[in-house]
């Protein structure tokens, strides 16, 4: 699976920062201590963005290609976050032949966000799917888990609205 | 912690279990598969229903076994044998308190049947006399959070055996009598394993490990075990380190076990603080120390040199062999790594001997096996069978049989490493050579029941697609060998192979098991070569006749309506998100095949059985 780097401002706290120096401090001379590192890296942060990334390779004097090609391998970790309103529509025939493809467009125009990616803000993250399993409903876009069923891309502006932030 | 403490503390505890002190003990079953099934506010109800009477213990234990049944909740009362509720709601657990344990009335309405008749005891039931637990002797007996209750069930005693009257070679060589093999899949004899790492003790610095990174999809035994008995994977453990002369371990478990970390963290800390585990043990100069350790979402790192190399806090990728572990593994040390299943019997081989172990099972396949029994069974659950038990009693006795009236095609045994066995064959014994001689493997333990609803080539590329995505991509061979085998099943799926792609499959297959690196890639063309070879006529179909028999591949299945049967109700037609049936109000409807996508939705709403594949 191919991860992609995220569009996202790294909007990082010095709290989280105080935090992560302290685990990578817990686990100063621990042999493998990497992927607990980040495991708990990313419990802070909620992904990996290279601005973390650098953080625990100058602290630990690790490569950072190293650190990413971990980062890479194992699908637990992100390297985009996920928004507040996290939106997925299903690209499935179905869904695709009732005109999914109009629906994904016109909800990533609204939001400006590309598919696969997260708006500026981190408030709105889009996603395709493969297919749900809800041909009967199609298109399909879930939002949050909540599910709208028969989109069309003239609907997008009025869902969209109640996730207004 | 000293000897005498350990047996007071067991002595002490132990009529706890059965509630021979008196009263009652109520378990709830909060294994994972039972807290997803409601099992928590269950829990809670017979809490609330029982508070202020002294003589009721509420306790959790781990999986029960029976999993459509879930929650179950048992009831220990003293002088009594115990009972087994099922499909428990709050509702339920009231009456059960107002009527039994207040009323000594059991509710008959709530338990499991036998022959038409209510089984008291799950113990009663064929899907538990079949069986021989012993991993999985403590799971839904005891409270996997105390370990007092596994000292009551003679815990720790094995590792006070081994440190105080064996020697380490000794330890080994009744390891290596009771014949016991490796339970996560390659089944390597675990005592020569142990063996081949116990040179130069105390001179060189070793490690012990356990493989906790269950990755087949369908397959829940490891994860079972964790929640269910954790300490007797600690025990274990030191008994390994014990044998071969290591004083540190690392349990590697999957992050997406939430349940299993909390409970072996538990575990861990409570072994710890008795000092079962750390400096000193039972007073012997024996230390270990044992630390847990997450995967990430990798499947490749159930491959034990990938295991090693992700423990490290590197890219999980598999190293060739030799060396092997024994020699230079973890951190490059020799390293004892074994998977769950393992480890929770060898307790119970230094407590009572290898030719305890050795009189179950078969004359190479020695003791029980954990199954995972799922997909198209009527008793889906965690099961624990003696080697050698031929399928059909596994299928039709504890499983239960096909549900809805169907038949049985084949069961799929090791998950994607694996392959299946065809219903004809289902006089076979489930042991390692005698699966080995048809193809198969007894793998970690996943058992999927497929039945005539099911293609034999989809299956094949369900489990392709699996590795696929999970090869790592260090060896050529697995990784573009098995994405041109996945593409061959493509077109296979979709009408468009030829007989030629069929030869390419066949030899791809033998290319990508020959040559990759490691255990992922080695195994991955299993599932295609076993459904080549015992389901030939399958694939056949799907190329020759452009036909696929069990109407299962989307491309080449048509839904077509019966005009005689059908009755203009338009309703499909509605329905259709193609808009490709068409036909006048109380008139037969068609299908245009041009436009349709076999979504099944016009099947699904035809409220006359009009519409049919083909």
């Amino acid at each position: 699976m191919k991860k992609k780097l995220t569009a996202v401002d790294f909007r990082g706290t010095p709290e989280q920062e105080a935090k992560l120096l302290a685990v990578i401090e817990k686990y100063r001379g621990v042999k493998g201590a990497m992927m607990p590192i980040l495991q708990e890296a990313q419990e802070i942060y909620g992904y990996l963005p290279p601005e973390v990334q650098k953080i625990i390779a100058e602290k630990t004097g690790t490569p950072l290609e190293e650190i990413y090609g971990i980062a890479t391998f194992y699908s637990q970790f992100k390297l985009n976050p996920s928004g507040e309103v996290a939106i997925s529509i299903c690209l499935g025939t179905a869904c695709y032949v009732k005109g999914a493809a109009a629906v994904l467009e016109e909800v990533s125009k609204q939001l400006g966000v590309e598919v696969g990616g997260i708006s500026p803000d981190g408030r709105y993250s889009l996603e395709a799917t493969r297919c749900v399993g809800a041909c009967g409903l199609a298109p399909v876009m879930v939002i949050n888990n909540e599910v709208y069923g028969k989109m069309t891309a003239d609907q997008v502006a009025s869902v969209l609205a109640k996730y207004k932030a | 912690m000293n000897y005498t403490d350990l047996l007071a503390l067991r002595d002490r505890t132990a009529p706890v279990i059965t509630a021979a002190d008196g009263g009652f003990r109520v378990v709830v079953g909060l294994a994972t598969c039972g807290m997803a099934a409601g099992a928590g506010p269950v829990m809670d109800a017979f809490k609330e229903y029982t508070a202020g009477m002294d003589n009721v213990r509420v306790e959790l234990t781990g999986c029960i076994g029976i999993c459509q049944y879930e929650p179950i909740v048992e009831i220990y009362e003293e002088g009594k044998p115990k009972v087994t509720y099922v499909k428990m709601t709050p509702d339920r657990a009231r009456r059960v308190v107002e009527e039994h344990i207040r009323g000594g009335k059991p509710v008959e309405e709530f338990m499991l049947t036998e022959n038409g008749k209510p089984a008291y005891s799950i113990d009663d039931t064929t899907f538990m006399k079949k069986q021989v637990r012993i991993a999985l002797r403590n799971c839904g007996v005891i409270n996997p959070e105390d370990i007092d209750e596994y000292i009551a069930r003679d815990g720790y005693q094995a590792l006070r055996k081994a440190l105080t009257e064996m020697t380490p070679d000794e330890v080994i060589d009744v390891v290596y009598k009771s014949g016991l093999r490796g339970r996560g899949g390659a089944g390597f004899p675990t005592g020569l394993k142990w063996k081949l790492a116990s040179d130069n003790r105390g001179k060189v610095k070793k490690y012990v490990c356990c493989n906790a990174d269950e990755g087949d999809p369908g397959a829940f035994m490891d994860r079972s075990l964790l929640e269910g008995d954790p300490h007797a994977i600690i025990e274990a453990m030191a008994i390994a380190a014990y044998a071969i002369g290591a004083d540190e371990g690392y349990i590697y478990v999957r992050a997406e076990y939430p349940t299993a970390i909390k409970r072996l963290q538990i575990a861990i800390d409570q072994a710890k603080e008795y000092g079962l585990l750390g400096q000193n043990i039972f007073g012997t100069g024996f230390n270990f120390e044992l630390s847990l350790r997450f995967g990430a979402g990798a499947f490749v790192c159930g491959e034990e040199t990938s295991l090693m190399t992700s423990i490290e806090g590197k890219r999980g990728e598999p190293r060739p062999r030799p060396p092997f572990p024994a020699t230079k593994g973890l951190f490059d040390q020799p390293t004892v790594l074994n998977n769950v299943e393992t480890y929770a019997n060898i307790p119970q081989i230094i407590l009572r001997g290898a030719d305890w172990f050795a009189s179950y099972g078969t004359e190479k396949s020695k003791g029980t096996k954990v199954f995972a029994l799922g997909g198209k069974i009527n008793n889906t659950g965690l099961i624990e069978i003696p080697m050698g038990m031929p399928l059909r009693e596994i299928i039709y006795e504890i499983g239960g049989g096909i549900p809805n009236g169907k038949e049985l095609k084949a069961v799929q045994t090791g998950g994607p490493s694996g392959g299946c066995i065809p219903a004809r064959l289902i006089d076979t014994p489930v042991d390692y050579d005698s699966l080995a001689a048809i193809g198969c493997i007894i793998g970690s333990g996943g058992m999927i029941v497929i039945d005539e609803d099911n293609c034999m080539v989809d299956i094949a590329r369900f489990f392709l697609e699996f590795t696929v995505d999970e090869s790592c991509g260090k060896c050529t061979p697995c990784r573009i060998g098995m994405k041109r085998t996945l593409e061959i099943l493509d077109k296979i799926i979709d009408g468009k192979a030829t007989e030629k792609d069929l030869a390419r499959l066949e030899e791809l297959s033998d290319y990508v098991k020959t040559a990759s690196l490691c255990g992922l890639g080695q195994t991955a063309p299993n599932p295609v070569i076993s459904t080549l070879r015992f389901f030939h006529d399958e694939y056949e179909a799907h190329i020759k006749d452009r036909r696929c028999p069990a109407h299962v591949c989307k491309r080449l299945v048509q839904f077509i309506i019966d005009p005689a049967k059908c009755t203009g109700c338009t309703k499909c037609a509605r329905k259709c998100p193609t808009s490709a049936i068409s036909g006048k109000v109380r008139e037969p409807h068609v299908i245009d095949q041009s436009k349709c996508i076999k979504c099944g939705v016009c099947m699904d709403n035809c409220a006359f059985g009009a519409i049919s594949k083909n």
